[in-house]
């Protein structure tokens, strides 16, 4: 892995050469919420966030998304949509929603591809930051990740004082810094060990860890459990969980239509409510708020694992910071490892 | 061809059989690709499933009702629940719809080769079980003796008449209908479609179960297979979910970690009987 560092007072130009090239998507600050926006200028880049409110996988699995359009009726014709073929760059990514879009990956691609989200993700460098300051409810050690890993961005920013610490992790990242060799230095050892420390501090500032050791095995006894009526008890079913959580894909399709044009339209969805999987004949194989929070658990830690080999949750925390009734999925997986089969 | 698994190709319906009329009306459309090359490229096996959609109203998930062996349309035999299909249902010949499919896995149609067939079907749970049955019957010599049972609670409710009719016609397949209660002309069998397999009742020796109907009769259905000596690798069924994307990505159709727009629709009750989750 190429290591440079960029001093923090090339930052700017570094960030203005990838908006004359790409559409750059970066943390800004939108009425006090930090969300991921495309930006045109380095000074709207709010560099003090600890994590977004909404995951950046917005970019690539829109909340919205037309996939293509049409004449309505019955005499109608699809009018297909323009893929966007231009090169993005998300800069400020964190390594843990970096490593969900790896996630994700798995699902949009397989037999059928999808080439909405592939399209997107083939043209987008990821340029991760370090966490220095995790949040509260960050767990991503738990899964032995780390807030300071190169693993899934394309390049890695670690601020280590005065200048970046800079890990090239992937040929996009290479080609990137390349075209603006200029502005980067090549690393000493002092930086990388600078960098090191960084890391360690921060891992010492995540205090939460999730018990995960055989997890999904032990799931797989303790489906008929009535733990998991304790655990759905509280819960709304508002699905704030889902839609703020960076590997949840699932997705509606809706037709939308005015007299003479329509779309058909992906909409995020969330598993959390019972329209989610009623069918036409009014059965519905998940009827109690029970059926649906114990398959929110089981989709990430039992199903994903079986079909993928990794566990759908990359500790972000953001389901624990925003359940308005304190659901913690930090305390249901370890409190389900614990419960007698 | 498009590489966008999410954008249908355009079919004309070509002819609608009105099967079953009343609240839960059942027609089956025949669709024609506009598109002569997708047509001939549209290959698929019994079982197999395709999204038809209405351009403005929506898109559903289907069970393709007619045979393979038919190789200048494809059908699916809708009943009339929800938007999408009171939409279809107000449809007229010459009408577009979109298709996108096939998608799924299927019956092993090869694997069955030489075996006794038994279908026992209830209901629109026979769309799925009537590709297979034109499949087997164009395909006579490759199978054993065959047996359909199929019920519906009144003769009214019974899709495929005429099919039926022309099946009941050949010497090499036994057909036995059943309606659920007694009514005036019905001379034959009456009763609930397990209550007839129990009188039918077929050898399990070299023979293989397939049902589909609705979930109450698929689990006595499956109790009686079994008394009669059927092991759960002998039964078959195929099972139907809400469905958005039919590809295995928009995540509502799961049954544990299995989908089953993608891992089915077509199980083994050896599979069902290992799998954990709702249905």
């Amino acid at each position: 892995m190429d290591k440079y560092v960029l001093p923090k007072d090339n930052l700017s130009k570094f960030v203005s050469e990838m908006i004359g090239k790409y559409k750059v998507f970066a943390p800004v600050n939108d009425n006090n919420v930090t969300l991921f926006k495309q930006i045109k200028n380095p000074k709207e880049i709010n560099l003090e966030f600890t994590n977004s409110k909404v995951p950046p996988k917005n970019l690539l699995f829109c909340q919205t998304e037309t996939l293509f359009k049409f004449t309505p009726g019955t005499k109608g014709k699809i009018h297909p949509v323009d893929f966007d073929n231009g090169g993005r760059t998300v800069f400020g990514i964190r390594p843990c929603d970096a490593k969900s879009l790896a996630i994700l990956d798995r699902v949009f691609k397989g037999d059928f591809e999808d080439p909405y989200y592939l399209t997107k993700r083939k043209n987008t460098i990821l340029v991760g930051l370090s966490c220095t300051q995790p949040c509260l409810n960050c767990f991503c050690t738990s899964f032995n990740d780390s807030p300071a890993s190169p693993e899934f961005v394309d390049i890695l920013l670690t601020d280590i004082g005065d200048k970046y610490f800079v890990e090239v992790n992937s040929d996009k990242g290479k080609q990137l810094v390349k075209t603006m060799n200029k502005l980067f230095k090549s690393a000493t050892e002092a930086d990388g060990k600078k960098k090191k420390e960084v890391e360690k501090k921060a891992k010492d500032i995540i205090t939460r860890f999730q018990k995960i050791d055989g997890i999904t095995e032990k799931l797989d006894k303790i489906f008929e459990n009535p733990f998991w009526e304790t655990v759905a008890n509280k819960c709304l079913g508002c699905g704030t969980c889902t839609y703020l959580c960076p590997t949840c894909h699932c997705f509606d399709i809706q037709d939308e239509t005015t007299m003479t044009d329509g779309g058909r339209v992906r909409i995020w969805d969330t598993c959390m409510i019972s329209e989610y999987t009623l069918q036409a004949s009014g059965y519905n194989p998940r009827p109690a708020r029970m059926n649906r929070v114990r398959n929110r658990v089981y989709h990430k830690y039992n199903y994903y694992p079986k079909n993928f080999e990794v566990i759908a949750c990359v500790g972000c925390g953001r389901c624990i910071d925003s359940c308005p009734v304190n659901i913690d999925i930090i305390d249901v997986v370890t409190r389900a490892g614990e419960v007698k089969p | 061809m498009n590489n966008n698994p999410y954008q249908p190709w355009l079919a004309t319906i070509d002819d609608i059989k009105e099967e079953v009329g009343g609240e839960r009306a059942i027609k089956t459309f025949k669709l024609v690709f506009q598109d002569k090359n997708i047509q001939n490229n549209f290959t698929y096996l019994p079982g197999q499933c395709a999204m038809v959609s209405l351009l403005g109203k929506g898109e559903c998930f289907f069970a393709i009702s007619s045979s393979p062996t038919k190789k200048d349309y494809i059908e699916v035999s809708v009943m009339k629940l929800g938007k999408v299909t009171s939409a279809l249902h107000e449809c007229e010949l010459g009408d577009v719809v979109g298709v996108r499919g096939p998608y799924g896995n299927y019956f092993d149609v090869k694997g069955w080769q030489g075996k006794n067939l038994v279908f026992i079907g209830g209901g629109i749970g026979q769309a799925p079980l009537r590709s297979l049955i034109n499949y087997v019957v164009d395909n006579r010599r490759n199978y054993g003796k065959l047996d359909v049972i199929y019920g519906a609670r009144s003769s009214k409710d019974l899709s495929y008449k005429q099919e039926f009719a022309e099946l009941e016609k050949r010497k090499d397949v036994n057909v036995h209908l059943s309606v659920d209660v007694e009514e005036d002309g019905w001379k034959k069998f009456v009763g609930f479609v397990p209550t007839n397999l129990l009188r039918v009742k077929p050898s399990p020796k070299n023979t293989i179960a397939i049902t589909c109907g609705p979930p109450i009769m698929i689990k006595f259905v499956i109790q009686n297979l079994e008394k009669l000596g059927f092991t759960e690798d002998q039964i078959f069924t195929t099972l139907e979910m809400r469905m958005k994307c039919g590809i295995g990505k928009c995540g509502r159709c799961n049954i544990g970690n299995l989908y089953v727009c993608k891992d089915g629709p077509v199980f083994s009750y050896k599979q069902l009987k290992s799998l954990q989750g709702e249905r």
